[in-house]
């Protein structure tokens, strides 16, 4: 369907957006039992750009990119990723969920997580050669972590856990890079070492979308960002979208005004 | 013990007894990592009406008639789970706990109420199996073993158990990449593409494939042991996937041979009269097995329950 838009050359503008967009998603709708968590979302994902996305604790940020990944089945909506249904184009993304939705006691290594990333390139029965072994070296080698190849993933801290995830997405070698959360609960040099591989994904032409909590460095550490509160509440460049008002829109009365004055400060 | 002695009456029990073992724990390892290690036991349970009901309908215990009645008796159970959940609006956990006994119930009464004296069909089989009854009385030593005539007359008990068995390593083997991806981080499989719920259900019905052919010969109370017992306890000796299958392979060997012999003759050894039970006797060696790798496993600490706190 996708397809047939490309080729129409009466496309309006918005359909040109579905073909370019890293991501993009129409009128995307999840429920979980009778609420919706994503009612009637779009969003469209600027390339070579880090997007951030918005909200209060349960209003969907999470549920929005496992519906865009085919992680949970909306209800209805449309995905299209590079202007391509999303089927086709998996092998273009990496995905790092949320480190408290996996049980760290898993028996593996941190190098045997990295080399998950590889496994469509080593399929079903591929074995496991030495350049693959080195890729994922070199993947823990960017986020810090290359000498804890050989340990269990347990005997990792929080932090040491969300960089393996994140040398894991690296070995995926994507063009789309979505992280849930990825700084929750991490120390300050985590932090600082996340947002540097992010930066550095930036740079050579990835686009990034990072669900995100801490209002505080948004202005920081990112170009876009994307409001949500069940309903899309504003999306765009940091210096238009990142508003007070917008805010006060998505959180309501959970943010206290203070809060408020001194983010619309930073973001000016 | 000569060969004459020990190839008719130890040998293929214990070949049964060990293949069965190994069908039941080399998919366990993964139900015990997923947190579904009692969907063995739910299997055990819910198979025995559709067994005994196949065998009231062909009167025979033949593999395909013992394997339709399980797989119709676990539909069943699932239009009944979710009646029940639908119906009492009550969750799924507790629909599948009443399902699941009922059931158990329903296939011990049955096999009460009917006459399956003819075969080894009964409550006591059911639970225990008949081990040390699938002997092979045409060999008359090792020499057998390459005696087309004798082999003809194996217990067909043990080729059905080794054609399962093969048919549980080519799964494993096969799809080991995304079963382990998706056992790990089931989200993360979806992004790749891996149909998880697909491979889910696959891998619950190798599984109950394992369970009932176990079943047929070594009843149901090694099938739930297998599931848990041997994986549990190789978890506990290592922290590498691969490795621990191994153990469980191992756990698994050790509890059976073990296990028939200390049946055989443990009871002689301590001055009784009368063997126990195989089956009871390896089940019990696993949980043994269990036990002590619960004590003294290297690997026997939840190093990751400290650190995702």
């Amino acid at each position: 369907m996708m397809l047939e838009l490309a080729s129409d050359q009466g496309a309006t503008l918005e359909e040109r957006d579905l073909n370019t967009s890293p991501l993009a998603v129409r009128g995307l709708t999840v429920s979980y039992g009778q609420k919706p968590a994503v009612f009637s979302v779009d969003m469209t994902v600027q390339p070579d750009a880090m997007t951030a996305i918005i909200g209060p604790n349960g209003a969907g940020k999470s549920t929005l990119l496992k519906a865009a990944l085919g992680i949970v089945k909306p209800l209805s909506g449309q995905v299209s990723v590079f202007g391509y249904p999303l089927e086709d184009q998996r092998a273009r993304i990496a995905y790092v969920p949320q480190r408290a939705s996996v049980d760290w006691d898993f028996p593996t290594r941190v190098i045997d997580v990295v080399l998950m990333g590889l496994s469509r390139q080593l399929g079903l029965l591929g074995r496991v050669r030495a350049r693959h072994k080195a890729r994922a070296m070199d993947c823990l080698h960017r986020v810090g972590m290359r000498d804890f190849a050989d340990r269990q993933i347990g005997q990792l801290s929080g932090g040491q856990q969300q960089r393996v995830f994140l040398a894991r997405a690296l070995a995926q070698d994507a063009d789309l890079y979505l992280l849930d959360e990825p700084f929750a609960g991490v120390d300050a040099a985590t932090e600082k070492a996340i947002i540097s591989v992010l930066k550095s994904l930036k740079q050579s032409h990835k686009t990034v979308v990072v669900v995100h909590h801490d209002l505080a460095t948004v202005t920081d550490y990112f170009d876009h960002v994307f409001l949500i509160n069940t309903h899309k509440v504003a999306e765009g460049p940091v210096a238009e979208a990142f508003t007070a008002e917008n805010l006060q829109n998505a959180y309501g009365g959970r943010l206290a005004t203070a809060q408020i004055d001194q983010i619309s400060h930073v973001s000016g | 013990m000569s060969g004459a002695e020990f190839v008719p009456l130890s040998l293929t029990p214990m070949l049964i007894g060990t293949f069965a073992a190994i069908a039941c724990a080399l998919p366990g390892n993964f139900l015990v990592l997923r947190k579904q290690a009692l969907i063995g036991d739910a299997i055990s349970h819910v198979v025995l009406p559709g067994i005994v009901v196949a065998f009231l309908l062909t009167g025979t215990i033949s593999t395909w008639p013992m394997m339709l009645g399980a797989a119709g008796a676990a539909i069943l159970a699932v239009v009944m789970i979710e009646a029940v959940r639908r119906l009492g609006q009550i969750e799924a956990g507790a629909a599948m706990g009443v399902v699941f006994t009922t059931m158990f119930a329903g296939g011990v009464l049955l096999l009460e109420q009917t006459d399956t004296s003819t075969v080894h069909l009964d409550v006591e089989h059911a639970l225990y199996g008949n081990l040390e009854s699938l002997i092979w009385l045409d060999a008359s030593g090792w020499a057998s073993l390459l005696d087309p005539v004798a082999l003809a007359g194996l217990p067909p008990e043990l080729p059905r158990i080794a054609v399962t068995l093969i048919a549980v390593c080519l799964f494993i083997w096969v799809l080991w990449r995304p079963l382990k991806i998706s056992t790990f981080d089931e989200g993360f499989a979806r992004t790749m593409g891996i149909r998880t719920g697909a491979l889910s259900l696959a891998l619950v019905i190798t599984a109950a494939v394992a369970a009932v052919a176990a079943f047929d010969a070594v009843g149901s109370i090694i099938v739930i042991a297998m599931f848990i017992c041997p994986p549990a306890a190789a978890r506990m000796m290592t922290n590498r996937l691969e490795v621990q299958i191994g153990w469980s392979v191992l756990f698994a060997t050790l509890s059976a041979i073990l296990g028939y012999v200390l049946a055989g003759y443990g009871p002689l050894w301590l001055g009784a009269a009368d063997a126990v039970s195989a089956a009871g006797m390896i089940a019990t060696v696993s949980g043994v097995t269990l036990a002590v790798c619960a004590v003294l496993g290297p690997c026997r600490h939840r190093v990751g329950a400290q650190t995702s706190a």
